[in-house]
């Protein structure tokens, strides 16, 4: 992680990419290391900020405000079988939960409703999602979620690329925090 | 006959909370309060890098990142008995004075105004009526008439599109919601507005923390910000002046908005001030440490025993051995193995699944206790701790609220009880917000002094020695108090613990049987349907709860995500 790096966050750019979930319950991350990938593989164009959202709520808000193309990779909770890679669009995106009486916390689809509200929804809403198989008390993702990871890389770079963007791989890919992390734990386990 | 109510879950993304009750002739007579998920995540810790540690427990929970981050490595610099640089102990109480100020509003306005506001009537409310009465309240610069309309405009246009979002999850027109139609409207008018302030503050966290929602500054041993007069890539006085341009723009809606909506609502809801107690054992810890050693505060903390000003015992120092002696937890009623009560350096995490056993173990959360005592945390018992202690800050704040409270609601008779409440714990929340905005203008002053006088120490490098070394970490978070427990061999983590404040507040029956404080808060509470428990969920809602796990998962079926059973 660069641990320097304070730099004021920028102005809005057009597009933003949120990873979310919890990385330290396997699967349930995959968002945040999906999205962590495509920074350490590809060079990603100035006008598209990368955001690690985890499993917060209301700090997105303001980021997710006013902009062009919102592009979220997330866990999607599906009855396809695991590691399943599920793309849904603006009117597919289930921005409205049934909920009845939970009313803490508000989750990424509320943000998105509540952007409607105030007239500041992104134009196109984008969710690249995985089904988990996963989701123990650890780093390492499951065997089938590790198979569709560089898949689920590539949706979000053919996503950039229909906005049209042109991508380009990076010579050396970087590693990532959380990439170096789970093999560090790998190591552990093996030790 | 008694009703049993089960509310499963209370909470959605950041965890599982489960309340059971029985209702007898309209009022709680039983209640236990669950944590529906295993909650094993310390372990992960054992065996890693006492300094990377903060990476990881900044995603215990999704509400309350920065806060277990910098706890963390209170705990490791405290095992070392490090010393951490001035400028450094400023930048980290910035960044958590503002993330303090961030979670209340959103606690107030977005997660639990709902219980009180009722949104649909907001819809038939008189735009001009409901100016009129803000402009009678506060001199907040956004309630007028314009902004009434505007807001019902957009929406009447939001809910006319058949959706409630966010909103969907209200009692409209439940009986016990009983504000007239302009002051729901204000509110809402407040509520969308709140989404724009809020994240003033988190672009404070973001200015220093290089990254928000996660921070990246923090390190055992200080911070990793550099400071110098002038260079562009760190920490200089453009980015100080950024800082502050953001502390002018929360002051305002905090002091006229948040701090005249809670207790006018509150006056609306006097009859609440007469449930919600709780067990008013009061703890909180001291804060904004001013010193190298962590033996200077700018925020008192201590014990309140009772709910007894005068039996206020004050916490003075990271080492104090009054809190680090006080502290344990006990599993009996918990799904873990044993049943003995221990201290967090000892602690266990395993798990020993039962079902759910009204008599035995029902809670994935443990039972703490302060010298055998079950205590509320949170900022009704940092309030009372606070005032206690003879702040004038908390004091000022909390006068003023109690004389909003007592003219709103044309009742004199308002005694310093009434905060020991659900909605005393939402007036708290409000005074500990107000007296927040104060003190984070006085460590950004205290910051931009210290630079002038040339320290622009920021990181004392962490050694770590051969052999077992223990600390503790704790921090005065949102939610109240959190304490992080490591124990370091041969600079390995052998045991993590955190003690967070929702398990202080969730926690089961104790080895001796006393119940925790949301329990012990729903006694007594009315219940007018059982069907539509709202008033349960004011109560439980009132603690700000959060079990500190947190699964986040797009939801592609529509599936009812809460069941309401009663039996």
């Amino acid at each position: 992680m660069s641990i320097l790096d304070i730099n004021q966050p920028s102005d809005k750019t057009s597009v933003l990419i949120i990873g979310m979930g919890n990385v330290l319950m396997q699967d349930e991350g995959i968002g945040v290391r999906a999205t962590e990938e495509l920074e350490c593989r590809y060079h990603i164009p100035q006008d598209v900020e990368i955001m690690d959202g985890g499993t917060t709520g209301t700090e997105l808000f303001g980021p997710m405000k006013g902009r062009k193309h919102l592009i979220i990779a997330d866990g999607i909770n599906a009855s396809s079988p695991p590691g399943t890679l599920i793309i849904l669009k603006d009117d597919q995106v289930p921005a409205f939960f049934q909920t009845k009486i939970s009313n803490h916390q508000l989750g990424v689809s509320d943000l998105l409703a509540l952007l409607q509200v105030s007239g500041d929804q992104p134009e196109h809403v984008t969710i690249v999602g995985m089904v988990p198989h996963s989701l123990e008390n650890k780093l390492g993702l499951s065997q089938e979620a590790e198979a569709g990871l560089d898949e689920m890389v590539l949706m979000l770079v053919r996503e950039l690329e229909t906005l049209g963007f042109e991508i380009k791989k990076r010579t050396e890919p970087l590693i990532g925090y959380w990439a170096n992390q789970a093999m560090l734990e790998e190591r552990d386990e093996c030790a | 006959m008694t009703t049993r109510i089960t509310v499963d879950p209370v909470t959605r993304i950041e965890g599982h909370l489960r309340i059971d009750v029985e209702v007898d002739e309209g009022k709680v007579v039983k209640s236990w309060s669950s944590g529906q998920m295993w909650r094993g995540i310390e372990k992960i810790l054992i065996g890693r890098d006492p300094r990377e540690a903060w990476t990881y427990t900044q995603r215990f929970c999704g509400v309350c990142t920065t806060v277990h981050a910098i706890t963390s490595v209170r705990a490791v610099e405290n095992a070392l008995q490090l010393e951490v640089p001035v400028n450094a102990q400023l930048v980290r109480n910035i960044i958590q004075t503002a993330h303090a100020i961030q979670d209340h509003i959103v606690h107030f306005y977005h997660l639990s105004a709902v219980d009180w506001v009722d949104v649909v009537s907001a819809l038939s409310a008189d735009p001009k009526a409901a100016s009129k009465l803000a402009e009678s309240l506060s001199d907040w610069s956004l309630n007028g008439v314009h902004e009434m309309k505007a807001v019902q405009e957009r929406l009447k246009t939001f809910v006319g599109s058949g959706q409630l979002g966010p909103f969907a999850s209200g009692y409209w027109g439940h009986p016990a919601m009983k504000l007239p139609p302009e002051v729901n409207l204000l509110a809402v008018a407040h509520y969308m507005q709140a989404l724009d302030v809020q994240n003033y503050a988190n672009k404070i966290v973001a200015v220093l923390g290089g990254k928000s929602p996660h921070i990246q500054n923090v390190a055992v041993g200080g911070v990793s910000n550099s400071i110098s007069h002038d260079a562009p890539s760190v920490l200089n006085i453009e980015r100080l002046m950024l800082i502050k341009g953001f502390i002018d723009k929360l002051e305002p809606f905090i002091k006229s908005a948040y701090m005249t909506d809670v207790p006018a609502i509150g006056a609306f809801y006097l009859d609440w001030t007469g449930y919600g107690g709780g067990v008013t054992n009061y703890l909180s810890v001291p804060d904004c440490p001013q010193d190298t050693k962590g033996t200077k505060f700018d925020l008192v903390g201590g014990y309140v025993d009772n709910g007894d000003l005068a039996s206020y015992k004050p916490i003075s120092s990271f080492n104090d051995p009054y809190f680090r002696k006080g502290v344990a937890e006990s599993s009996k009623h918990s799904w873990y193995e044993g049943s003995e009560t221990l201290h967090p350096f000892k602690g266990e995490t395993e798990p020993q699944y039962t079902d759910f056993q009204d008599d035995g173990k029902y809670s994935w959360v443990k039972a703490p206790t302060f010298y055998g005592k079950r205590c509320e945390v949170g900022p009704l018992a940092n309030v009372m701790v606070s005032v206690a202690a003879g702040d004038e800050r908390y004091k000022k704040y909390l006068d003023q609220a109690v004389g909003t409270i007592k003219a709103v609601s044309q009742n004199p008779d308002i005694p310093l009880a009434a905060m020991n409440s659900t909605i005393g714990r939402h007036a708290a929340r409000a005074i500990r917000c107000a007296v927040m905005i104060d003190t984070l203008r006085d460590q950004w002053q205290k910051l931009v002094d210290n630079i002038g006088t040339g320290d622009l120490d920021t990181f004392n490098r962490p050694e770590f020695p051969k052999g077992t070394i223990e600390g503790v970490g704790f921090h005065e978070a949102p939610r109240g108090t959190l304490s992080h427990w490591v124990v370091i061999e041969d600079g390995k983590i052998k045991n993590y613990q955190a003690v967070v404040p929702s398990t202080w507040n969730a926690g089961p029956r104790d080895e001796d049987g006393q119940i925790g404080p949301y329990e012990s808060s729903l006694m007594d509470n009315p219940v007018a349907d059982a069907e539509k428990p709202l008033e349960v969920l004011r109560t439980v809602h009132s603690f700000d709860p959060c079990i500190a796990c947190a699964i986040h998962m797009v939801d592609t079926e529509e599936n009812e995500i809460v069941t309401v059973k009663a039996l």
